[in-house]
């Protein structure tokens, strides 16, 4: 195998999997860090920087950071991310003077944005500080988008979604509420604007349309239906409720039943677990609150008498399963399903019936916008698309990714330079040595178990519809979770030429992720390493040719903990400890034309950090030759 | 050494042994010595070869006299025996220990000053007696503890690391072994792996005293230019004469390999070593041979590493002394002490 470049950024990122895989790039592990330090604001501003609602996403993100965190490798569960920016959120205190403002001078560009949800709402944080006067069309009484209407109050208190999005609506942003955009062409034609940012989410539910659907009353859409609740138009419904999907609307859905008064409530599953599209903790919770999970039953007919109606009809369904996966699948009955209401929660797509398709904005097959993955640029220039509106529905998380891209890209667009042509992102190496066996962060293993999360009673948590259910972690419960996080942040950097090949690094290694072999093709090196690394997901570390016997240092990423034990014991320093530092340019980066600095105000661009062991070495090496 | 302790964790994959046992379930505190130190390395291959072998740790004893070298025993096998004895007398221990209890397996780590200088008596005596042991030499030619004088395996003309020459002669532990009347002697360098931890387990089989001096290079004090027993040094002077596989019992030897140059050897404690020559007039089951043969290469500056000299069949110290099978702590009370009776009738048969 080829030395591995650890001048691309892109490979120390992959190391600290939890922020490769959040959208936004959050530097999670610095933010943990920062809340193991009792640092809450500082770790909530650090989390705003790239994902803008950390109060609000504390709570409802769908987490893709956790799933891939390497603590879920090494032992069972992922740290408590989610929690843990909760924690920075409830604990920050004032930080009102941390926060961007806008100049009192604008920069005379006018952009509108359509939609005040997640992905408007991050658009306009961002240009609102470099002077861009923002319209917000909302065509609801309230901003939030699907934050307010879809997620429950019990889930998302209401004053924490108005707090984080007055932070950015108080920067001069003209929010207009209650005016939808009947049409894109008026728009375009009269508005005066400079750029337009479609951010209006996925907001029609998709139907069912079997025998009977439209004989009653009481078949609701999931989506509709949340946001009749969330605006107060709903406070009942009935006794028996089933709910078609398990989604995480299908959870919201089926939770509120049970604060409406619902005391038998069903989610009627197609398939078997495992193929379930709601996160496995939202299933908790709604287990927790005593909600049935039918399995293999597939919808067949709503029973309507004189337009009541009556129960629902299933399919009972049988499955082949091999490695995972459905093979073929069969119908072995039927069976009926006494209930009062239905609600469907089968999924949402975009819908733009104000969009005039002669405009040119073009739309592909399946009637979604066609939009540029990169600069979110739809196919009329000066015209962008984020969040759900963009490619369907994902998450917040996301859509606020998508936000501060559009804002690059409406940036550049305003001022006539190529979209195309974006700031790459940077990579920071800052030494993590403080003194002969201490460092910049606690190296040691934390050998604790997750924390739980504390839920409001269940006697307690059903008498109002907007009681929290989760209660967040107290100080000390994030502290202990805190140092849970492994910090794969701070690197593992490898000198080739000062090793001496003593060995001492790989019988120090306790998840013994590092070997010293000839080299080879990485199939065949992969089989040789210490343990085989059997995780393709995870690249190896390969050093360039040791001095000594030629044969070269492999680390398998997989299982690192990042003790620094490795460094602690290299008698040359040839291992060294050091915070990687991803530098994300965002609009106000491309506005000044200055590429983003690390911490320490260091240029990014893949810098090697010049303290440590380059000089060591230089002089071990003079030293040696004045011996000579 | 290192504030933290090695965490816990291990790899969810990593391999078991016959006993159901990792390597990690055969370490033991965390070392003390000096980051890149030899020693640790070859506490490494200690570590892989006794898991490898399915040695039940309580089925050890680690005896080891004063050092750099003998604080070994504390950084491996946690559940085992051990004894960190007197300087130079370690061997005195380990004949006590076996004689009294000849089951277990005994590994005794000593260094280049613990046996070659104080202690190379008892070195010598242990080896004329033929206790049934493993005796490693963790040999840098220096005193790292007392800050780098040159010690008894110090080559001739070798620097410290201020620059003072070697001018007296260095006493070879191997040469001497073998001259001594020992049945199992090799030489390995810590920084070499794939061939220490094979030579390791091939003495662990041996029935009777197994010398192994392994070349472990003081990264403190003699890992420098003018050193014989640095990492360079050794990597560009070891001139190894063979390959040696161990051969656990179990498993059949199929074909000799590179017929005319593998031999094998069936050891008395079980398995069997595979020796594949890379010299070909080297001979390591003729004595007077190989030690004119070390000579030589010692001559040439060159360090001969490998299996260098195996003879099975001597007798062990147990049954040349006649001694029983069953340790002492297994006899029953009244055969251990007969009593002031039988006390009196030796005695008399002695009057």
């Amino acid at each position: 195998m080829q030395p591995t470049d650890t001048r691309n950024p892109d490979y120390f990122h992959r190391v600290v999997d939890c922020q490769w895989g959040c959208p936004a790039h959050t530097d999670i592990p610095e933010y943990i860090r920062l809340i193991a330090q009792g640092r809450y604001a500082d770790a909530y501003m650090l989390n705003r920087k790239s994902n803008v609602f950390p109060a609000i996403l504390g709570r409802v993100c769908d987490r893709p950071c956790e799933p891939v965190c390497r603590r879920g490798r090494v032992e069972e569960k992922p740290v408590a991310i989610c929690r843990l920016k909760r924690v920075a959120a409830d604990l920050r205190g004032d930080i009102d003077h941390r926060l961007p403002t806008a100049p009192k001078e604008k920069n005379g560009k006018r952009v509108a944005l359509i939609g005040a949800g997640c992905a408007s709402l991050t658009v306009a944080n961002d240009l609102a500080p470099l002077g861009y006067e923002l319209v917000i069309y909302e065509s609801l009484d309230k901003p939030g988008g699907l934050m307010r209407t879809n997620i429950p109050a019990f889930r998302l208190p209401v004053e924490v979604l108005d707090e984080e999005m007055d932070q950015i609506l108080r920067m001069d942003v003209d929010l207009r509420l209650g005016q939808g955009i009947e049409s894109m062409r008026d728009l375009l034609d009269n508005g005066g604007y400079d750029a337009v940012f479609v951010g209006t989410g996925a907001p029609k539910g998709k139907e069912l349309n079997l025998p009977g659907r439209h004989d009653t009353q009481s078949v609701h859409i999931g989506i509709e239906w949340l946001e009749s609740v969330a605006f107060g138009h709903l406070d009942s419904i009935g006794e028996r409720v089933l709910i078609i999907g398990v989604g995480n609307t299908a959870m919201d859905c089926c939770r509120t039943s049970l604060r409406l008064g619902a005391s038998d409530v069903k989610v009627m599953a197609r398939k078997p677990r495992g193929f379930f599209k709601a996160s496995d903790w939202e299933l908790e919770d709604a287990e927790e609150e005593k909600v049935e999970i039918v399995v293999n039953h597939s919808p067949k007919e709503f029973v309507v008498e004189d337009g009541k109606l009556k129960g629902m009809v299933f399919d009972l369904m049988e499955y082949d399963i091999v490695d995972g996966r459905i093979m073929e699948s069969r119908i072995t009955g039927q069976e009926f399903f006494p209930c009062d209401d239905v609600i469907l929660a089968i999924g949402q797509e975009t819908a733009f019936p104000w969009v005039e398709r002669d405009i040119g904005i073009d739309f592909d097959r399946w009637d979604v916008p066609i939009v540029d993955r990169v600069t979110y640029e739809s196919t009329r220039e000066g015209v962008f698309f984020g969040g759900d509106a963009a490619f369907g529905p994902e998450n917040i998380i996301w859509a606020v990714e998508h936000g501060h891209q559009a804002a690059i890209s409406i940036h550049k667009y305003c001022h006539g330079e190529p979209i195309t042509e974006r700031m790459p992102p940077g990579m920071n190496l800052l030494a993590a040595k403080m003194g002969i066996h201490e460092w910049s962060y606690s190296n040691d293993y934390e050998a604790a178990p997750r924390r739980a999360m504390q839920h409001m009673s269940l006697e307690k948590r059903f008498r109002k519809l907007d009681i929290e259910v989760e209660l967040g972690f107290t100080p000390e419960q994030a502290a202990r979770e805190a140092q849970r996080c492994l910090n794969c942040d701070i690197q593992t950097v490898f000198e080739a030429p000062l090793c001496i090949e003593c060995d001492a690094c790989v019988d120090i290694c306790p998840v013994h992720c590092l070997t010293i072999a000839p080299n080879g093709e990485e199939d065949d090196l992969r089989e040789r390493l210490t343990v085989p690394a059997q995780n393709l997901e995870q690249p190896l570390y390969v050093s360039a040719e040791l001095p000594q016997t030629g044969r070269v240092m492999v680390k398998d990423e997989d299982l690192c903990v990042h003790c620094g034990l490795c460094a602690e014991r290299c008698p040359t320093a040839a291992w060294d400890m050091q915070k990687s530092e991803l530098l994300t340019p965002y609009v106000h980066h491309e506005a000044a034309g200055q590429p983003p600095r690390g911490s320490l105000g260091k240029p990014g661009g893949s810098q090697r950090n010049p303290a440590s062991h380059r000089d060591r070495r230089d002089a071990r090496l003079a030293r040696r030759e004045e011996r000579a | 050494m290192s504030y933290i302790a090695r965490p816990k964790v291990s790899h969810p994959a990593l391999a078991r042994n016959e006993l159901g046992l990792t390597m990690r379930d055969y370490e033991g505190g965390m070392s003390t010595l000096c980051a890149g130190c030899g020693h640790d390395s070859i506490t490494g291959a200690l570590i892989q070869a006794v898991f490898e072998l399915s040695i039940p740790p309580h089925r050890m004893g680690k005896l080891s006299g004063i050092g750099c070298s003998s604080k070994t025993p504390a950084y491996f096998a946690a559940s085992s025996h051990g004894f960190n004895s007197v300087h130079g007398r370690m061997p005195s221990v380990s004949t006590g220990a076996a004689a009294v209890n000849g089951r277990l397996q005994y590994i005794g780590i000593s260094g280049d000053g613990d046996s070659l200088s104080i202690g190379i008596g008892q070195f010598v005596h242990a080896m004329r007696r033929n206790l049934n042991m493993l005796y490693l030499i963790e040999d840098n030619g220096v005193y790292g503890l007392t800050k780098g004088q040159f010690s008894a395996s110090a080559d001739t003309g070798s620097t410290a690391k201020r620059g003072e020459v070697n001018e007296q002669q260095a006493i070879d532990p191997c040469l001497l072994a073998i001259a001594s009347g020992c049945g199992f002697v090799a030489r390995g360098f810590s920084g070499d792996r794939a061939q220490l931890a094979p030579l390791l387990k091939a003495g662990l089989s041996h029935r009777g005293f197994a010398m192994i001096d392994v070349i472990s290079p003081c990264v403190t004090f003699n890992d420098h230019e003018g050193s014989t027993k640095s990492y360079r040094f050794t990597r560009e002077n070891a001139y190894p004469i063979g390959h040696t596989d161990f051969i656990p019992p179990e498993v059949e030897i199929k074909a000799e390999l590179g017929v005319g140059e593998a031999q094998r050897v069936q050891l008395h404690g079980g398995g069997s070593i595979l020796l594949r020559k890379l010299d070909h007039e080297y001979d390591a089951s003729d004595r007077s041979a190989a030690l004119a043969y070390l000579s030589r290469r010692q001559g040439n500056g060159e360090v001969a590493t490998g299996l260098l000299f195996v003879e099975e069949g001597g007798a062990d110290m147990h049954e040349l002394a006649r001694l029983g099978e069953t340790p002492l702590a297994d006899l029953p009370y009244d055969r251990l002490c007969p009593g002031s009776g039988a006390l009196a009738d030796l005695q008399d048969r002695l009057r």
